[in-house]
């Protein structure tokens, strides 16, 4: 079976710091996949390597069997990876629906021209992403938000419309960071739903970082541990849970605290 | 009664003035606006890219008067011009971003701010050789017209500078709120990092911005060399600055507040002019908004902090 999204040997520095080390990442259709590890271990640096805010210093990334490797950032959000950040990048003073809508942007065609003198393509596209954004509003419980500020939203709303936003590129791999971070248990439990509708309907594979156990054991096929930018263990939950090295330097510190 | 009516009028003719006035420095402060807005640095070539975009209007309104008088009535001639030169002037801000900014995207803010006064350096220059030092005289694209309303005068120029600055800063509000590139626009002025994961090409987005605002300084050129039609290659310094000037005290990468304080500014100047001796009137007119951004020192609409990433 051929991957959907394919990490060979990533190697990343920051000047002189070796931030991942020999990273490698096989991501199966409609997979649902998590990464952990402890603070500072190079989690979200591979979700930027990935998703090309940064290019690797070694390695090879491949989605559907085609390099993305060194792509413009925006060019490989339009072929498929979308995603979410750890300290909401919402676009403050913007409306949620208007988030929405802009997140369709790399599948609108329509040219200065046919914007200028509201073409037929033009206005069928955007009633299609009119249509798709009140969809999505409709999935992720935020649609009595859609004409607030996204300030003004409790945090779980917050981060519920920018899956909504990553859901709107139309991507094939959901990459969520953090997904439940400062969350109620309420929030979090509408969350696990969400997210599962989401694979559902949409047939997205997923991977996510999160640091709650509970979450990813629940969530999650697939699970590596990241300890120093190197991936000290890999496989189904059960067995990771159990992993002595996952233990003591993860779950070990967190026991403590 | 009748000095009451008498100074009535007088006020109501110095309102059309200053906003005729404001009229060109919402405009041209315009683009500063967006442009800080997007990529977070002042493009200081604005002004002279204004003064470009009013040697193209030039060019093109010699040529289409030249060519089209007889053939078709003045305000298509007048229409024609402002669209072409438009459609030109836009290449220039495109130009601009793609050879001084681009490549310092990841540069220190002062290097792109230096970049920006020698770019305007450069055009200049360039409009110099190309033209002589000598001052063109922009010809008029319509017939004046005087009219009398109650105690008040009023051109058409002077009416048409009014409301085709307010036609262009309503498309400008559609085109930001409506279009994909607008909402992209809108999304760039709060973070860098989210909006090309979205899909979003910076290396659109922003040449787009330049090429908007150097459209609308050609626009205001146009209008600029109907009310005073001479042009000279240092045209664009003065009249850049205060432009600059309405950009902060709108608030830095406001639209809304860009237009708004050019406006106050065109108010300002004029009515400090009539009561105080014309040559103090940039003095006093500049001091009076230097204490208004004492008090509000980022200006009427600036964001009160920015979690905006630079790249």
């Amino acid at each position: 079976m051929t991957a959907l999204l394919d990490v060979k040997n990533m190697t990343h520095f920051f000047g002189g710091l070796r931030a991942v080390h020999n990273y490698n990442l096989n991501i199966a259709p409609r997979q649902i996949f998590g990464l952990i590890g402890p603070n500072g271990a190079g989690k979200t640096t591979i979700f930027n390597l990935i998703t090309g805010v940064y290019t690797p210093t070694e390695g090879e990334i491949r989605l559907e069997n085609k390099n993305i490797k060194g792509l413009e950032t925006n060019e490989i959000a339009a072929l498929g990876l979308g995603r979410t950040f750890q300290n909401l990048a919402l676009w403050r003073h913007m409306n949620v629906v208007d988030h929405i809508r802009m997140a369709h942007y790399s599948q609108l065609d329509y040219g200065l021209l046919g914007a200028f003198f509201n073409s037929r393509a033009c206005r069928d596209q955007e009633n299609q992403v009119r249509e798709n954004a009140h969809r999505l509003m409709q999935l992720f419980d935020i649609e009595k938000y859609a004409d607030d500020l996204v300030t003004s939203l409790p945090y779980g709303a917050q981060r519920r419309v920018e899956m909504a936003r990553a859901m709107a590129t139309n991507p094939k791999v959901l990459f969520l960071d953090e997904p439940t971070a400062g969350m109620t248990p309420d929030e979090l439990v509408k969350m696990i739903r969400i997210i599962r509708q989401v694979h559902q309907d949409f047939n997205v594979a997923i991977f996510l970082i999160e640091h709650r156990m509970k979450f990813v054991m629940e969530l999650c096929e697939s699970i590596q541990t990241l300890v120093f930018g190197e991936v000290i263990a890999e496989g189904p939950p059960e067995e990771i849970q159990n992993n002595p090295q996952v233990i003591e330097a993860y779950l070990g510190k967190e026991d403590m605290t | 009664m009748e000095p009451l009516i008498e100074s009535f009028n007088y006020i109501l003719q110095n309102i059309i003035n200053a906003l005729q006035r404001g009229s060109f420095y919402a405009v041209i402060s315009i683009g500063y606006s967006m442009v800080y807005g997007v990529l977070m640095l002042f493009n200081f070539a604005h002004g002279d890219i204004f003064m470009v975009g009013t040697y193209i209007g030039f060019g093109i309104a010699t040529v289409f008067l030249a060519v089209l008088t007889g053939l078709v009535p003045p305000p298509v001639i007048f229409l024609a011009t402002v669209v072409v030169t438009m459609f030109l002037a836009s290449w220039i801000g495109v130009f601009v971003e793609v050879a001084g900014y681009r490549p310092l995207r990841q540069a220190p803010r002062a290097s792109a701010a230096i970049t920006g006064l020698m770019i305007g350096i450069i055009f200049e220059t360039t409009i110099l050789i190309m033209l002589g030092a000598k001052r063109l005289s922009f010809p008029p694209l319509m017939e004046t017209v005087n009219y009398h309303i109650g105690g008040i005068y009023i051109t058409n120029v002077k009416a048409m500078i009014i409301i085709i600055s307010l036609l262009l800063m309503l498309a400008l509000h559609a085109f930001i709120q409506k279009t994909k590139w607008g909402m992209a626009m809108r999304a760039m002025s709060y973070d860098f990092l989210a909006v090309p994961l979205m899909g979003v090409s910076i290396n659109i987005i922003a040449p787009l911005t330049f090429a908007v605002g150097a459209g609308l300084a050609s626009v205001a050129g146009i209008l600029y060399g109907q009310a005073y039609p001479i042009l000279d290659p240092y045209m664009g310094v003065l009249l850049g600055w205060k432009a600059f000037v309405a950009a902060i005290l709108g608030g830095r990468g406001s639209i809304k507040g860009a237009a708004l304080a050019g406006y106050l500014l065109g108010f300002i100047e004029i009515f400090v002019a009539t009561i105080f001796p014309s040559t103090l009137r940039d003095f006093i007119a500049y001091s009076i908004i230097l204490i208004i951004l004492t008090f509000r020192p980022r200006g009427f609409f600036g964001m009160e902090h920015s979690t905006k990433l630079r790249l």
